[in-house]
């Protein structure tokens, strides 16, 4: 596609859409108004009624912590969960596991001991205090996840004639430029109607340092552009250590690397550091709640039914190692199930609430782990951890962020797709992603990317026998017409997860969604 | 002229949405042009009713498209490959009613089913809606 370079106008309407909401955001802060969670602290429960019993389904996070607090609270709890598994989304694959998906293909995982793709979760913000406090308590410990790397790649086919550039450089470049165009704007007097002659200097002043630009106002070749987007010799010791700028890229290719977009990431609210990863696999997590709640769980039970009356709930459900069908009784039911699922599970739940279940679709996406004979990432490019991004399928790779430096091998992310590109991977086998993804990743690390590789693993979500999807996406509408009819408890069942949150895709989503489900079904009960 | 850069920023706002989830980060957004009916059934379709369009099952199911019935009523597909229900997703945002309309043409005279009357982009039209902002 042919693409204009933008004029100074239209370049500073985007940055105006990209810079609002942080604006907002950082004079709400000032003001003490924008508040980091939602976490009251963990539930109280008090008065429950004794014998009182409850079924949950699914024993993924958000059914786990209403096992746990509504063991805690003294209700009778049962899990009911489809896999020989806990832990549901939040699932690492080790070396030695053995994935089965949807259509039948079967990966066998051979990475070193210690090695792990994490397919879905893999990162943790530090305002998610729900995850937080429970990984504390639940003894799982956690370690820093490198998101912002400034050293990783942008690559865009339609840029730089195809070559990946650094981060860093982009973006110093794209602020540069911007400082510049906006200081210009200011000579122009165009802003004079909206600030005063004080701000307008202290402007500039800001400009020439965020953007690095000279005594001119110009963003040229020297050693301040250079402290930020690299040198081309970096600084020194004794006699040859005097340090050389590097060349500007042209405008033209910076805008069309669209690096804005990983610029716009980066201050997400929900992608900013600090973040965080379990030390050795995603599924420490699960597997700490396990330790708590474990002992309630009936696994290989794949419920098929869900009714309610007066007296009571009843779920059906087939044992799927012995294929005989039971059915559990209780008084109440917290129903965790993945929509995508639980839209097709007979109930007797009233139409408004069937048809908020099937209004959700999932969103898609595909994660490829490869296992590398060594760290060139690190050894070659000097990139410990983070990502590069690409316009290609696979959109991103991400480096390892636990032992820098360490001999033998490690496990990349070899892409991490959403939407179209995650469809077409996810079609493919497992073997044809796992061409996908070097063939594409060879871009960013050519010498090595093949040359290292030793085997990899693949999870395309559409295709997980348990979900058959990735998460549950919400549009204006849909939160409008199926949202709290969707979370309402129903006579004796509450829904809960990640799909009955406003944090979707995220844990802390499923446990927010989980307390609040459990709280307000604890009231109803204490009502009965 | 504007259209140049306006459809970035379109891109951007859809971008903006997901951001609420976690999301790969920007990129992939130039994945192959499927080319055809066929072509477009294995970049959007495999993934969940397979290669030879008989579906699978989990805990829940992928119905077959194969030797369906249901192929002969043109709008049953339309509608639903636009508008999406339980576990089958909307695709109004990601296909033209053309490549609709050729994907169903194509459903309708492969795999089993033999209903030769094609239809048109304009037939999908009516059932396509815009994308709605994500949150
Ligand atoms: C690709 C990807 C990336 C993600 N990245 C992050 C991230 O970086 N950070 C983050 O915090 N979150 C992330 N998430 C989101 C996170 O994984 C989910 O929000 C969370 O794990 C969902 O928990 P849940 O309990 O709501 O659902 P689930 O974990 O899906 O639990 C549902 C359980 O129900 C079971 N079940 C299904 N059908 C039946 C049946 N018929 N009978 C019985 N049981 C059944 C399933 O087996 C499963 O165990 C990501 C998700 C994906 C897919
Ligand atoms: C994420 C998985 C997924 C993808 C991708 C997908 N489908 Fe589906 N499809 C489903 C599910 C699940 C159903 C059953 C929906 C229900 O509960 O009614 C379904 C149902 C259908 C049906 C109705 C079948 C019947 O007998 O009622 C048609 C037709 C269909 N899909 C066509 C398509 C086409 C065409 C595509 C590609 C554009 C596609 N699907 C992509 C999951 C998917």
């Amino acid at each position: 596609m042919e693409r204009q370079t933008p004029t100074r106008r239209q370049l500073l309407n985007a940055i105006g859409l990209i810079g609002g909401t942080s604006a907002v955001y950082a004079m709400m802060t000032t003001f003490g108004h924008a508040e980091e969670t939602r976490f009251p602290g963990p539930p109280k429960l008090d008065g429950a009624r004794k014998g009182a019993s409850v079924i949950v389904l699914g024993a993924g996070l958000a059914g786990m912590l209403a096992a746990y607090e509504l063991e805690k609270a003294g209700y009778k709890v049962t899990i009911l969960e489809y896999q020989g598994r806990a832990g549901g989304r939040n699932w690492s694959l080790h070396g030695g596991d053995t994935y089965t998906e949807l259509g039948g293909a079967t990966q066998k995982v051979t990475f070193a001991k210690g090695n792990y793709l994490n397919p879905g979760p893999w990162r943790i913000p530090y305002h998610h205090r729900t995850l937080l406090h429970y990984c504390k308590a639940f003894g799982v410990e956690l370690e820093p996840f490198i998101q912002f790397n400034h050293n990783g790649f942008v690559h865009n086919i339609d840029a730089f004639g195809g070559k990946p550039q650094r981060f860093k450089a982009l973006a110093a470049d794209f602020e540069g430029n911007v400082a510049e165009l906006l200081s210009k704007s200011i000579n122009q007097k165009t802003l004079d109607t909206q600030l005063t002659p004080e701000d307008l200097e202290r402007l500039k002043e800001a400009l020439r340092n965020w953007g690095m630009l000279d005594g001119d106002m110009r963003y040229t070749k020297n050693l301040r552009s250079s402290s930020h987007r690299g040198y081309d010799l970096a600084p020194g010791g004794g006699v040859p250590a005097a340090p050389r700028p590097s060349d500007l890229f042209p405008l033209d290719d910076v805008l069309k690397s669209g690096v804005w977009n990983q610029m716009a990431l980066y201050m997400n609210d929900e992608m900013q550091t600090t973040m965080f990863q379990p030390k050795g696999g995603m599924d420490m997590i699960g597997k700490g709640f396990a330790k708590q709640v474990g002992h309630l769980v009936t696994y290989n039970a794949k419920v098929t039914k869900l009714m309610q009356d007066k007296s009571g709930v009843a779920v059906t459900y087939t044992d799927m190692k012995k294929g005989v069908t039971a059915t559990a009784n209780a008084d109440f039911c917290v129903c965790t199930i993945p929509l995508t699922v639980l839209s097709q599970i007979q109930t007797n739940l009233p139409d408004k609430k069937q048809r908020a279940i099937r209004a959700v679709p999932y969103s898609n996406s595909v994660k490829i782990g490869l296992e590398m004979r060594r760290r060139f990432w690190e050894e070659d490019a000097h990139i410990y951890g983070g990502h590069s991004f690409t316009s290609q399928e696979i959109s991103q790779i991400s480096y390892p962020n636990s032992n820098f430096f360490g001999d033998g091998p490690a496990v990349l992310l070899g892409a991490y797709s959403s939407g179209p590109a995650a469809y077409r991977l996810a079609g493919m086998t497992p073997e044809e992603r796992i061409e996908a993804a070097l063939a594409q990743g060879s871009v960013f690390h050519p010498e090595s990317y093949r040359k290292e590789f030793v085997s990899g693993a693949s999870v395309a979500w559409s295709r997980v026998p348990w979900v058959m999807g990735c998460c549950a996406r919400w549009n204006e509408d849909t939160r409008r017409e199926h949202y709290q009819e969707l979370v309402a408890v129903e006579d004796r069942t509450v829904l809960a997860g990640e799909h009955a949150s406003y944090v979707g895709c995220w844990m802390e989503g499923s446990l927010l969604s989980s307390l609040d489900a459990i709280t307000r079904l604890h009231q109803r009960a204490l009502e009965a | 002229m504007k259209r140049s850069f306006l459809p970035a920023l379109a891109f951007l706002a859809a971008l903006a949405a997901p951001a609420f989830a976690d999301d790969p980060g920007p990129g992939g957004e130039r994945p192959p042009v499927p080319k055809g009916g066929h072509q477009i059934y294995v970049f959007y379709c495999q993934a969940c009713h397979m290669a030879d369009g008989k579906g699978a099952a989990g805990a829940a199911v992928f119905p077959s498209l194969a030797s369906n019935p249901r192929m002969g009523t043109a709008v049953y597909a339309i509608n639903l490959i636009e508008k999406g229900r339980g576990g089958m997703p909307w695709f109004s945002d990601q296909l033209t009613p053309a490549q609709v309309a050729e994907l169903v043409n194509y459903l309708r005279t492969n795999m089993g089913n033999n209903y030769p009357e094609p239809v048109t982009a304009e037939q999908v039209l009516p059932f396509s809606k815009p994308p709605l902002r994500e949150r």
